[in-house]
């Protein structure tokens, strides 16, 4: 894959007036520069459609009803569920299972997998860069089974140190679960590779996708990871969906991680029968509408090459680090921009601002940041910081958004007497 | 059109956040107590010495945090510096808001409430081996 052809400029502007909320004003008459996408992303008026319809037109509950409703529930739930497949590659819809999100997906793994498979002395292997959404759920497995957790450390400009991945990865190597982007530093992590040398370890790995699903092209098959867990709502979609995909002969072989409804074959009084793929995993009534909706998502995304979204997203963050270099008397976490994704973490040097009264600051100026530790406490004090403020991207994001924000910063400047 | 974070972003608590009130340790502490606030990590730590009549001598802080957390705690403590654990104990939440001054949304209340509660906290909390100098918890009414 060297020299791609570059995909056609990709224009936000042909996608803006579908996104009703990047038009409102903010604090009495500022317009909004929503850069807070690593969060949650917005939804175009075709998701939000897509949700009304269903309330409007064909709720009820799904996979157990014989009126027409039901059915026209069935037939969008199991639709989204067909598009979710397509978008990953994956090669069957059973592979797909709907959770409430990137979290559940990771905590059904640890949990049925995990309690399953590893036991004292066994090795999970994570990176300092992760979430805590893909830490604490192995640190509870460890605390159940007396398992080993290893950590793949970083590099001081943001990037695994691959070179350690040899010591890291052993024949007590059960799991490897690593992100593909950074939630903090953007870094694209690289995953073919992982995957690759973790199977030759003989270890099953698993990819957060939370930060590359939504923006760049996945292709399970290609990459070969066991299991990928990623959330509706930072890809247009509604909150309280996500998706596990898994291997098909993993998912098989794992216990059902919650009973009650729906998962089940045939239940006696005394016992249980578990249902087949995916409902096994997808017990009580599941989040019909946020489901459909993320289908809807999903047709969304079909229209837009990701490859394009890629690299707009790459020069929004280029443009942000020129930005960020001119203000000066801030550090940028994380590695150059070709090797980031649309996600941008500073500092003011000392602390100060700190990063909230940044946050508070450009907010008066209309631009939406993160501040905090973004769930990754771990890798903030691997490079001696309590919080950064953040700036994310999606491809409706513009270079002039960019530039507000650096009009911003140095209002920030200006407040705090930084002149 | 002027933006409005020069209210809450004030002269005299940027002066308080650059140039803090005892920010440092205790010399002869007695009590001390440290808190967080989970959602944004801010920390205030709060050390004082207190006397057998319930007067704290000194009251010192340190954290770290946005400049509403660090400038409450410098503002608090600068108040509290030589006052009687009965007027802590009747300084309510409202009354750590009064004298924030400015008005503050729900989240930013908590950066600015969260020294308050440590200082509320710091006065029951007598440091463990510390020699005969701390008085048990200060019952109250002494001076």
């Amino acid at each position: 894959m060297t020299t791609a052809m570059k995909p056609p400029a990709l224009n936000p502007e042909t996608y803006r007036p579908d996104f009703p909320i990047l038009a409102r004003k903010v604090h009495n008459g500022v317009a909004l520069a929503y850069l807070d996408n690593a969060a949650t992303t917005q939804r175009p008026r075709q998701v939000i459609r897509a949700i009304v319809d269903a309330y409007e037109q064909h709720y009820a509950n799904v996979h157990r009803g014989i009126h027409q409703l039901a059915r026209d529930s069935d037939d969008l739930y199991d639709a989204a569920r067909e598009k979710v497949r397509a978008f990953i590659n994956a090669p069957a819809v059973e592979q797909i299972i709907f959770t409430s999100g990137t979290t559940s997906a990771i905590n059904l793994v640890a949990r049925s997998w995990g309690d399953a498979n590893v036991r004292a002395g066994d090795e999970i292997l994570l990176t300092e860069m992760e979430h805590h959404s893909n830490l604490v759920p192995w640190q509870q497995l460890a605390g159940r089974t007396g398992a080993v957790l290893r950590h793949v450390p970083l590099t001081d400009d943001g990037l695994l140190q691959m070179d350690a991945l040899d010591a890291l990865l052993t024949d007590r190597t059960k799991l490897v679960s690593v992100a593909a982007v950074s939630n903090v530093l953007g870094t694209c992590n690289p995953i073919a590779e992982i995957i690759r040398r973790g199977h030759e370890a003989g270890a099953v790995v698993l990819i957060d996708g939370a930060q590359s699903v939504p923006h760049q092209k996945t292709d399970v098959q290609a990459l070969d990871c066991d299991f990928l867990a990623f959330s509706g709502h930072k890809m247009l979609g509604p909150s309280g969906v996500g998706v596990l995909y898994g291997k098909r002969e993993l998912l098989e072989a794992m216990p059902p991680f919650m009973g009650g409804g729906s998962m089940i074959r045939t239940v006696r009084l005394d016992g249980f029968e578990p249902g087949d793929l995916p409902y096994k995993f997808e017990a009580g009534t599941p989040p019909i509408v946020p489901v459909i909706g993320l289908g809807a998502a999903i047709d969304y995304l079909g229209q837009i090459d990701l490859d394009a979204v890629v690299e707009h997203e790459r020069r929004l963050t280029e443009h942000t680090h020129e930005v960020l270099e001119a203000i000066g008397g801030l550090r940028i976490l994380g590695p150059a921009p070709a090797l980031k994704g649309g996600i941008v973490s500073f500092v003011f040097d000392s602390d100060r601002p700190h990063a909230h009264d940044v946050a508070e600051v450009v907010d008066r100026y209309g631009v939406a940041l993160r501040a905090g530790h973004h769930c990754a406490m771990p890798l903030h004090q691997r490079y001696g910081v309590t919080a950064t403020a953040r700036a994310s991207f999606y491809f409706y994001n513009t270079l002039a958004e960019v530039d507000k924000l650096g009009e911003a910063l140095q209002q920030v400047k200006r407040v705090f007497r930084r002149k | 059109m002027a933006p409005d974070e020069e209210e809450l972003y004030q002269e005299h608590i940027l002066d308080h956040y650059e140039d803090p009130y005892h920010r440092g340790h205790c010399p002869a502490c007695t009590h001390a107590h440290q808190d967080t606030n989970p959602l944004c990590g801010d920390v205030i730590h709060m050390e004082l010495q207190l006397d057998q009549q319930g007067t704290m001598k000194e009251v010192y802080f340190n954290g770290d945090g946005c400049c509403i957390s660090q400038a409450a705690a410098s503002m608090l403590v600068e108040k509290f510096d030589g006052k009687t654990v009965d007027e802590v104990k009747k300084f309510t939440a409202k009354d750590m808001l009064d004298l924030f001054g400015v008005r503050l949304t729900p989240n930013r209340q908590k950066c600015c409430l969260l020294s308050w509660r440590v200082l509320q906290a710091a006065i029951y909390s007598p440091v463990a081996g510390d020699g005969a100098a701390a008085p048990s918890p200060p019952a109250g009414g002494k001076t």
